[in-house]
């Protein structure tokens, strides 16, 4: 019966079925989440003590860090389902959420390195926390060139679900680097257990922004999956029925 | 489940195992080197060869930064052991008094002598009333 499941909603067909209705929802829903928690945090949540109004910028680099991570960690189970399920729908997903991820890891390292110049007094810092970051940019940008390598793409599409599964390693790294050695970097403000340092009048904007940002980064998703799927399956039947 | 996917389930696994494996072998050898500073204590302790450029991180001892002109003298403290700084320049502005720092420059003959210093905030934020309150009690 599981596999009877996999099978049905792991066809690139259904998938661009389903996804065409869900699109306008996560999208709607995503940016004027994305306007409510940006406006709230820029302009109504108070200063910080310490910081005054430079600590604004949290409201882009946390969101954005946040699903640098995430999407990696999406790839990596989308890795999974293509290298022992074989499922092809799996290695087009890794493959159009890659160039999502590398554009909001870099957003997350450009924000963070603003936040930096007037808080820190510096721009960039080689501390565990930034370079791990660095790092997984630059897996986004390795796993897509491997990509990009072959001709067979058959074989593309393997060699760059390995490539995601040895780079997933990365992601707890990330997140305990604050924690596992001295940083420039503070330890995190909100724990996944609940807890939080940051005070409810800022932290409500900060969940709206993050939340906004993942429905806006789902929409992205599925406009470019489904161009790769149409591209990499134009020669199938259903392809020409759905055009 | 197919006996051809439980092979190619275990072989993924020993992927994972081994990258995971030889990565946390770098990161075990290479352990406090990853560290951006030195402590306090870390730098009292350590046997450094005076002439290399070195970070030093605490927190800026409270009633410790005294001004002359454009140099700036402070104690950087890990709460255990202290260190002198002496540094000339213009400062963040979160660098103060009960609050971290990182300083970059050279330890000698028990001074540090910095070159750049950047201020390192905490993870807490809050409206600035709160933090009044919070201060007087």
């Amino acid at each position: 019966m599981i596999t009877a499941f996999i099978h049905q909603f792991s066809s690139a067909k259904s998938f661009v079925n389903i996804t065409e209705k869900l699109y306008p929802f996560f999208l709607i829903v995503g940016v004027s989440m994305l306007i409510l928690g940006w406006t709230w945090g820029l302009l109504f949540a108070p200063q910080d003590a310490v910081q005054g109004n430079s600590y604004r910028i949290i409201f882009l680099h946390v969101p954005s860090v946040i699903f640098a991570e995430l999407i990696y960690f999406f790839m990596a189970v989308c890795a999974l389902m293509h290298l022992v399920w074989r499922v092809k729908l799996a290695a087009y997903l890794i493959k159009s959420a890659a160039p999502i991820g590398a554009m909001i890891t870099f957003m997350g390292l450009l924000s963070g390195s603003i936040w930096g110049i007037p808080t820190w007094g510096t721009w960039w810092q080689w501390d565990a926390r930034i370079t791990s970051t660095l790092i997984l940019f630059i897996m986004y940008l390795g796993i897509l060139t491997l990509h990009g390598s072959f001709s067979n793409l058959e074989k593309a599409d393997r060699l760059m679900s390995i490539l995601v599964v040895i780079g997933v390693v990365n992601i707890p790294i990330i997140k305990k680097s604050v924690d596992w050695w001295s940083t420039l970097h503070q330890p995190a403000s909100i724990s996944v257990s609940g807890g939080s340092s940051i005070d409810p009048s800022m932290l409500y904007p900060l969940l709206i922004s993050v939340i906004g940002l993942g429905f806006t980064l789902i929409a992205l998703g599925i406009l470019s999956s489904r161009s790769y799927i149409f591209t990499r399956e134009k020669n199938k039947k259903w392809i020409l029925e759905h055009v | 489940m197919l006996q051809a996917r439980k092979n190619r389930l275990w072989k993924l696994i020993i992927i994972l195992f081994l990258s995971a494996g030889g990565i946390a072998l770098i990161l075990f050898s290479l352990n406090s080197k990853l560290d951006l500073f030195y402590t306090p204590s870390e730098m009292l302790q350590a046997e450094l060869k005076s002439g290399y450029r070195i970070k030093l991180g605490g927190m800026v001892k409270n009633g410790s930064i005294k001004r002359d002109g454009t140099i700036i003298k402070f104690q950087v403290t890990d709460f255990v052991k202290e260190v002198p700084v002496t540094f000339d320049g213009i400062p963040p502005d979160l660098f103060k008094e009960d609050s971290g720092v990182v300083a970059l420059g050279y330890f000698i003959n028990g001074m540090f002598e910095a070159e750049e210093i950047f201020a390192k905030h905490d993870e807490n934020y809050m409206p600035p009333e709160l933090y009044m309150e919070e201060d007087k009690v």
